[in-house]
């Protein structure tokens, strides 16, 4: 494949697919002695769906935190819009663009739908503590805009009866997609979703996949998710990467990589010499 | 015959009250609906200009008058105003049911040859497209929700918005074109097009002229006083009759402002941010209100409690009272007034009921007590009796006259007969035109002279002169001495009481009547636990001694009730048993809806109702039951059969 290309081309559903908003080189973190990723290169191109799948601790939330942030690859490179990523906080790189939901729910259980979500609009909000103390004129025109698109999350959600409901209260699926609206409010460029639909029932799951391809669609947001359901990443990602063991072993569209020799075996549990 | 404001030429259609009311209430707000969490507002002179829009926009579209146009989706002005702008260019709206599945849509979209839908969001537009093969006459779906259908091809698809801009920069001709047509449209014209979902067979399409609905509309209200500061929440599906009649025939008639909800779900939330002077919702709407307040009260601090059961009990004497004006003591107004301020006001705040004025409620039996509390916390719910047919009004309850088993008093305009068989006939300006293209059903249900079947029997209420609707006509059957036998209007009284949880009434071509309860396990159980009465299952709960007394006294009351009824005072039970079993759909008993088939139990059960009738104290009996996973087995019981106290009318009238 050829890498940094300016050339788009066009899904057959008819979203544009940029050239790479992310590529990471040759990743290699370690933990002491283990090596929980070795060597992984890959691209996300601006406007995909791109699903990173593989077995249990195969590495791929390992992989999502180092995109994030969070932990810092011994060796490798993390290119982010055509620059190269210098060790950042989790922070400053949600600033850049990129957010994120986890695999257990991290919300803050008694706060409101409508608070939740708003924490979400941290990167957009600059007024300070004095200003937001005395309120009139800036900080509140600043709170006004950010309410507008935070309700235009909820709409989008179709969460509106939950929005002053205490989030700790909501059921398991409602407080995934509680989750999702807080990374949307940041208005990211990549979002990154680890499990979206673990622990969900068929509906949910389906509610969610129409989700995640709205937001895909409507906002044109590049969506990284890792998932263990393969019907799910069959029917909503554009590409694919297969992990196990720490080691990248297929990539290509969802049909290719379900043809793969190596990827059946990893999910079949053929023994490793 | 009571007078009726006369709609008068000016006023004989909907878009002529539309330009009436944006010139006389110009500035008052027309429409609300919430989106995004804040409250938007149309005021009239912004709807006439968005409506007009809208119809000169469908006029570029290609809309012919006699159109029909569908319109599917949950309560939005858009979708109201779709409606309207259909009207002034003479074609005709089809709400549809947006719950329905596609195949159910189909029949009424290829039965009404509809040329145009607009469809609320992709939901609905993915049902069309689903259907577009079956379907050759529709021509174009608009759509108002553009989110997820980016993708589809938009030669079929239009946007709403699109739709009313196009209205918007219209050249002369098609605004002069426009013009002549809705110059051309007059009361005869059809209004609007509803299908009945029928219990059996097809669904009908019942054709209203602007006249029926105008008629309807200005004589109800006139009854309640409707006026242009009232409000009401359009939450009920827009296929309803009701929904037609509330948020369009009586809203432009009267200047009303119509909210529309955020959601589906919402609806509590918004109805209590908007605090609605005018409300209809069904019975089990109020059911389920009252069984919530209920469960919230059994959470709340013991003073709290001690307060809700003081002023409630007091609340239920003088409550209604007030409501009707009657005299009562200066102390008891004093304590009301208190209570109000301490629990009621608060409570039908929560319940977002606090600023109605005029409630109603319709479509099947009310519970007394759910009635009475709704009542007697100063609501002043009423019942009415209407249909589809009559453009909803047959009957409404004035305010002061309200009771919670009549119906009312024919709605002004309206004039009623009761048949022979019981059958009641309404005959009223209102009455529809006819079904379309079913001349056969259109001649079957409205004769010559305008007189509709109802379907429904009834009588007049000698003492309050309100028509009582007692069953479906062809449910009512005749006693061995030729009085009424009406099993449903028995069994709902009996079914009132909790513990009582199914009862079929027995005794068409019979001496007198009998019945098969069967209780309720929950609430009979309850009651069990608290008297100290052991049981080990539900045949030895039902054949309890204490159990078939509570009953007794159950029965007891009903038929002092019925005693009351001199038409149907020949239904009072005169012997009763509690069957071992609870009735079961998967044994055939009663169907998935819960209905009860009585024909098929009293076969099942033939030498249970033999014993009913030939004086025997007790009877053994085995039934056949299946079990859920479809295996079937045998219980044998041994049941006893009490005789109950009946009562006459005289002993009653002293």
């Amino acid at each position: 494949m050829n890498d940094i290309d300016e050339r788009s081309f066009t899904t057959p559903d008819g979203r544009t697919i940029g050239s790479e908003i992310l590529s990471v080189k040759n990743i290699t973190l370690k933990f002491g002695g283990v090596t929980a990723l070795e060597d992984i290169s890959f691209d996300i191109k601006e406007g995909e769906i791109r699903a990173i799948i593989g077995p249990n601790g195969a590495g791929k939330s390992s992989m999502l935190n180092v995109i994030n942030g969070f932990y810092h690859p011994q060796q490798g490179e993390v290119w982010f819009r055509k620059k190269l990523r210098p060790p950042l906080k989790p922070y400053q790189i949600a600033y850049q663009g990129v957010a994120r939901t986890f695999q257990n729910i991290a919300l803050f259980k008694g706060m409101s739908t409508l608070d939740n979500i708003m924490t979400g609009r941290f990167t957009h909000m600059t007024s300070g503590i004095a200003a937001q103390a005395i309120w009139k004129g800036f900080a509140e025109r600043e709170e006004i805009e950010n309410r507008e698109k935070v309700e235009q999350i909820i709409d989008f959600l179709e969460i509106q009866k939950i929005r002053r409901t205490e989030v700790g209260r909501l059921p398991y699926g409602l407080q995934k997609r509680v989750e999702l609206g807080r990374a949307l409010a940041a208005e990211p460029k990549l979002l990154l979703l680890d499990e979206p639909m673990a622990g969900m029932n068929v509906e949910e799951k389906e509610d969610m996949s129409r989700f995640v391809l709205d937001v895909n669609e409507e906002f044109g947001t590049t969506v990284a998710l890792i998932e263990h359901d393969m019907g799910v990443v069959m029917d909503i990602a554009d590409r694919v990467v297969v992990m196990d063991y720490g080691k990248k072993i297929g990539d290509g569209t969802p049909a290719e990589v379900r043809s793969s020799q190596i990827v059946i075996d990893a999910y079949l549990g053929v023994s490793h010499e | 015959m009571v007078s009726v404001p006369s709609a008068g030429r000016d006023y004989e259609t909907i878009p002529k009250l539309l330009i009436r009311n944006s010139e006389r209430y110009g500035l008052n707000v027309a429409y609300r609906y919430k989106q995004f969490g804040i409250w938007h507002s149309w005021n009239w002179s912004e709807t006439a200009i968005q409506i007009k829009s809208l119809a000169v926009g469908m006029v570029s579209l290609g809309v012919e008058p006699g159109d029909h146009i569908a319109i599917i989706g949950s309560n939005r002005p858009e979708l109201y105003w779709t409606i309207v702008a259909a009207q002034t260019i003479g074609a005709v709206p089809v709400p549809v049911y947006q719950d329905s599945v596609a195949e159910e849509m189909v029949y009424i979209l290829d039965h009404c040859a509809a040329k145009y839908v607009f469809a609320e969001d992709q939901e609905q537009v993915d049902k069309i497209i689903e259907l577009k093969g079956k379907l050759k006459t529709i021509k174009k779906t608009v759509f108002l929700d553009p989110r997820g259908l980016r993708k589809y091809d938009k030669s079929f698809l239009i946007d709403f918005n699109t739709l009313i801009a196009s209205g918007q920069i219209a050249d002369q001709e098609l605004i002069s074109s426009f013009e002549k047509r809705s110059a051309k449209v007059t009361g005869d014209d059809t209004c609007v097009m509803l299908y009945t979902s029928g219990t059996t067979g097809n669904p009908k399409g019942v054709v209203l002229s602007h006249k029926n609905i105008i008629a309807a509309s200005a004589s109800s209200s006139q009854f309640d006083s409707l006026r242009p500061a009232d409000s009401a929440l359009a939450y009920l599906p827009m296929a309803w009759v009701g929904d037609f009649i509330f948020s369009i025939g009586q809203a432009y008639w009267s200047g009303f402002c119509v909210a529309c909800p955020e959601s589906a779900e919402t609806m509590q939330t918004d109805l209590r941010e908007i605090g609605p002077s005018y409300f209809f919702a069904p019975p089990r709407y109020f059911e389920g209100l009252l069984t919530s307040v209920m469960i919230r009260m059994e959470d709340a601090s013991k003073l709290k409690k001690k307060l809700f059961q003081y002023f409630m009990h007091f609340a239920k004497v003088v409550g209604p009272k007030l409501l009707d004006q009657k005299r009562v003591s200066p102390l008891d107004k004093a304590l009301y007034y208190l209570g109000d301020k301490l629990l009621f006001a608060p409570l039908k705040d929560t319940l977002g009921l606090r600023n109605v004025r005029v409630g109603y409620t319709a479509g099947e039996a009310i519970g007394p007590e759910i009635f009475d509390f709704y009542r007697s916390l100063g609501i002043n719910l009423k019942q009415l009796y209407g249909q589809t047919e009559a453009s909803v009004f047959i009957t409404q309850q004035p305010d002061g006259e309200v009771r919670s088993d009549t119906v009312g008093v024919p709605t002004p305009g309206v004039e009623l007969k009761i048949a022979d068989s019981g059958e009641v006939f309404y005959k009223s300006d209102a009455s529809f035109v006819e079904y379309y293209k079913n001349p056969k059903s259109t001649k079957e249900t409205k004769n010559k002279q305008g007189w509709v079947a109802t379907g429904d029997a009834g009588f007049i209420d000698p003492e309050s002169k309100h028509l009582r609707i007692i069953d479906r006509v062809k449910d009512v059957g005749k006693m061995a001495d030729g009085s009424f036998f009406a099993p449903k209007y028995v069994e709902n009284k009996l079914k009132f009481y909790p513990t009582i949880l199914e009862a079929v009434v027995f005794g068409d071509s019979r001496e007198n009547c009998t019945v098969f309860i069967n209780i309720d396990l929950t609430a009979v159980g309850n009651w069990a636990e608290r008297n100290n009465i052991a049981y080990a299952s539900y045949q030895e709960l039902a054949g309890n001694e204490q159990v078939y007394k509570m009953i007794e006294a159950h029965i007891k009351e009903v038929n002092r009730s019925v005693s009351q009824d001199s038409m149907l005072s020949s239904c009072q039970i005169h012997r009763f048993l509690v069957l071992h079993k609870e009735l079961d759909a998967d044994d055939g008993e009663i169907t998935r809806t819960r209905k009860v088939r009585r024909g098929f139990i009293e076969k099942k059960y033939s030498d249970l109702v033999n014993a009913l009738y030939d004086g025997s104290k007790e009877v053994s009996t085995r039934t056949e039951v299946t079990y859920e996973d479809g295996r079937k087995g045998q219980i044998s019981a041994t049941i006893s059969i009490w005789d109950v106290e009946v009562f006459d009318k005289s002993v009653e009238a002293a």
